[in-house]
């Protein structure tokens, strides 16, 4: 006998409903199958008209998050063996505008993101004669904070993004501090003025869900609390050393 | 955020869904956190406490002989063990997150976070039991 398990759907169509509605599915139950397999099965045999992001299907292009049962993952990590035997809710990542069914709007995230300067800052004005040189140690420095896809599950998990929507977020934080802490990187104090303003790392009140849910073990909330530290320590530096300030 | 993406910036159709108040009692770990900034209060009602005890002091043997007798009502007792366990919360999961915001190396070794938890709890407990030691001897 054929196993099968149930889905429900938050599904937003704007020209149809001013409201989310649920909408159930009964899909084949296979081991084999992630989240994103059976939603694939109900736009390919059951309903056309679902609307949801996807791409690489292995974890790389971070954009398949929605929220199941109530956790922001990304679906194509996640098996239906783990929900067995159902139903299972999915919804659009929290915290964001919703376009279209599972698909939500991005661009506060991207503009964020474009804001702390994501990209090495050169301030000397030789070019350089090869390549700028690094060693493993100083690599692991900030190797962490580079794995990160731009999912968006932190800022779905992240209660201060979603009650102060100007917050930076922890992503972008994260991937300040991934050039702040570059040795081949000379912009750490540009991409302060950003990182330390009101809606920057002081908007954080450590709830620490950004680095559990992270798909790529990210540490965004280490992240922010360093920077606190050390852009603390600055402060009062420049105060016990003014002649060191630029 | 190039000119050309203002056309969608308030985009009529999009669903926002409001964050309701309760919002932390929908995770344990939403709970928690919450817990650990309001067990905050706690730990300054302590230091508002001592605020007083030293105002007392200045005021004279008799005001703070007076305050001592105060601190040793059933009631203030009551109120201090009440809020001696909020501070045992507040410090306890405060000092779990210590390695969040220190990073220690010694050369090629970074400390592990066990061990920057395990100092912090040490240094908090050894300077508890100096300062109890200098106000039962003297």
């Amino acid at each position: 006998m054929k196993d099968y398990i149930t889905l429900d759907v938050l599904r937003y169509r704007p020209e149809e409903n001013s409201e989310q509605i649920y909408q159930s599915y009964s899909v084949p139950y296979r081991k084999d199958w992630v989240i994103l397999d059976a939603l694939n099965y109900i736009k390919d045999k059951l309903d056309g008209t679902l609307s949801y992001r996807w791409s690489c299907r292995m974890g790389v292009c971070g954009s398949c998050g929605m929220m199941i049962n109530g956790e922001p993952v990304l679906s194509c990590a996640i098996f239906l063996e783990s929900f067995y035997p159902g139903p299972i809710r999915i919804e659009p990542l929290e915290n964001f505008p919703v376009v279209r069914d599972l698909v939500i709007e991005m661009s506060d995230f991207m503009e964020k993101l474009e804001r702390v300067q994501p990209w090495l800052i050169r301030t000397d004005e030789d070019e350089p004669e090869g390549e700028y040189l690094q060693t493993p140690a100083q690599l692991e420095d900030y190797k962490n904070y580079s794995m990160c896809i731009n999912c968006m599950l932190c800022y779905s998990a992240c209660p201060v993004y979603g009650l102060e929507p100007d917050f930076l977020g922890p992503a972008a934080i994260a991937l300040g501090q991934r050039y702040n802490l570059d040795n081949r990187d000379q912009g750490e104090h540009l991409r302060n003025e950003v990182l330390t303003e009101d809606n920057g790392i002081w908007q954080c009140t450590l709830v620490g869900e950004c680095s559990a849910v992270c798909p790529k073990d990210v540490d965004p909330a280490a992240a922010i609390q360093r920077l606190k530290v050390s852009s603390t320590v600055d402060f009062f530096r420049s105060f016990i050393m003014p002649w060191q300030n630029r | 955020m190039p000119e050309i993406h203002n056309y969608i910036k308030y985009h009529p159709r999009w669903h926002r869904t409001p964050i309701p108040v309760f919002w932390w009692l929908r995770k344990l770990v939403y709970i928690k956190f919450i817990l650990r900034e309001l067990t905050s209060v706690a730990v300054a009602s302590f230091a508002v406490v001592l605020l007083f005890q030293v105002r007392a002091l200045i005021q004279g043997p008799q005001a703070y002989t007076e305050f001592t007798r105060l601190l040793a009502t059933p009631v203030s007792v009551i109120l201090h063990s009440i809020a001696l366990i909020l501070l045992l919360f507040h410090s306890i999961t405060w000092f779990s997150l210590a390695p969040k915001a220190l990073v220690v190396r010694f050369g090629k070794w970074r400390i592990s976070d066990r061990v920057i938890i395990g100092a912090n709890l040490f240094a908090w407990i050894f300077i508890s039991l100096v300062i109890s030691w200098l106000t039962v001897s003297m």
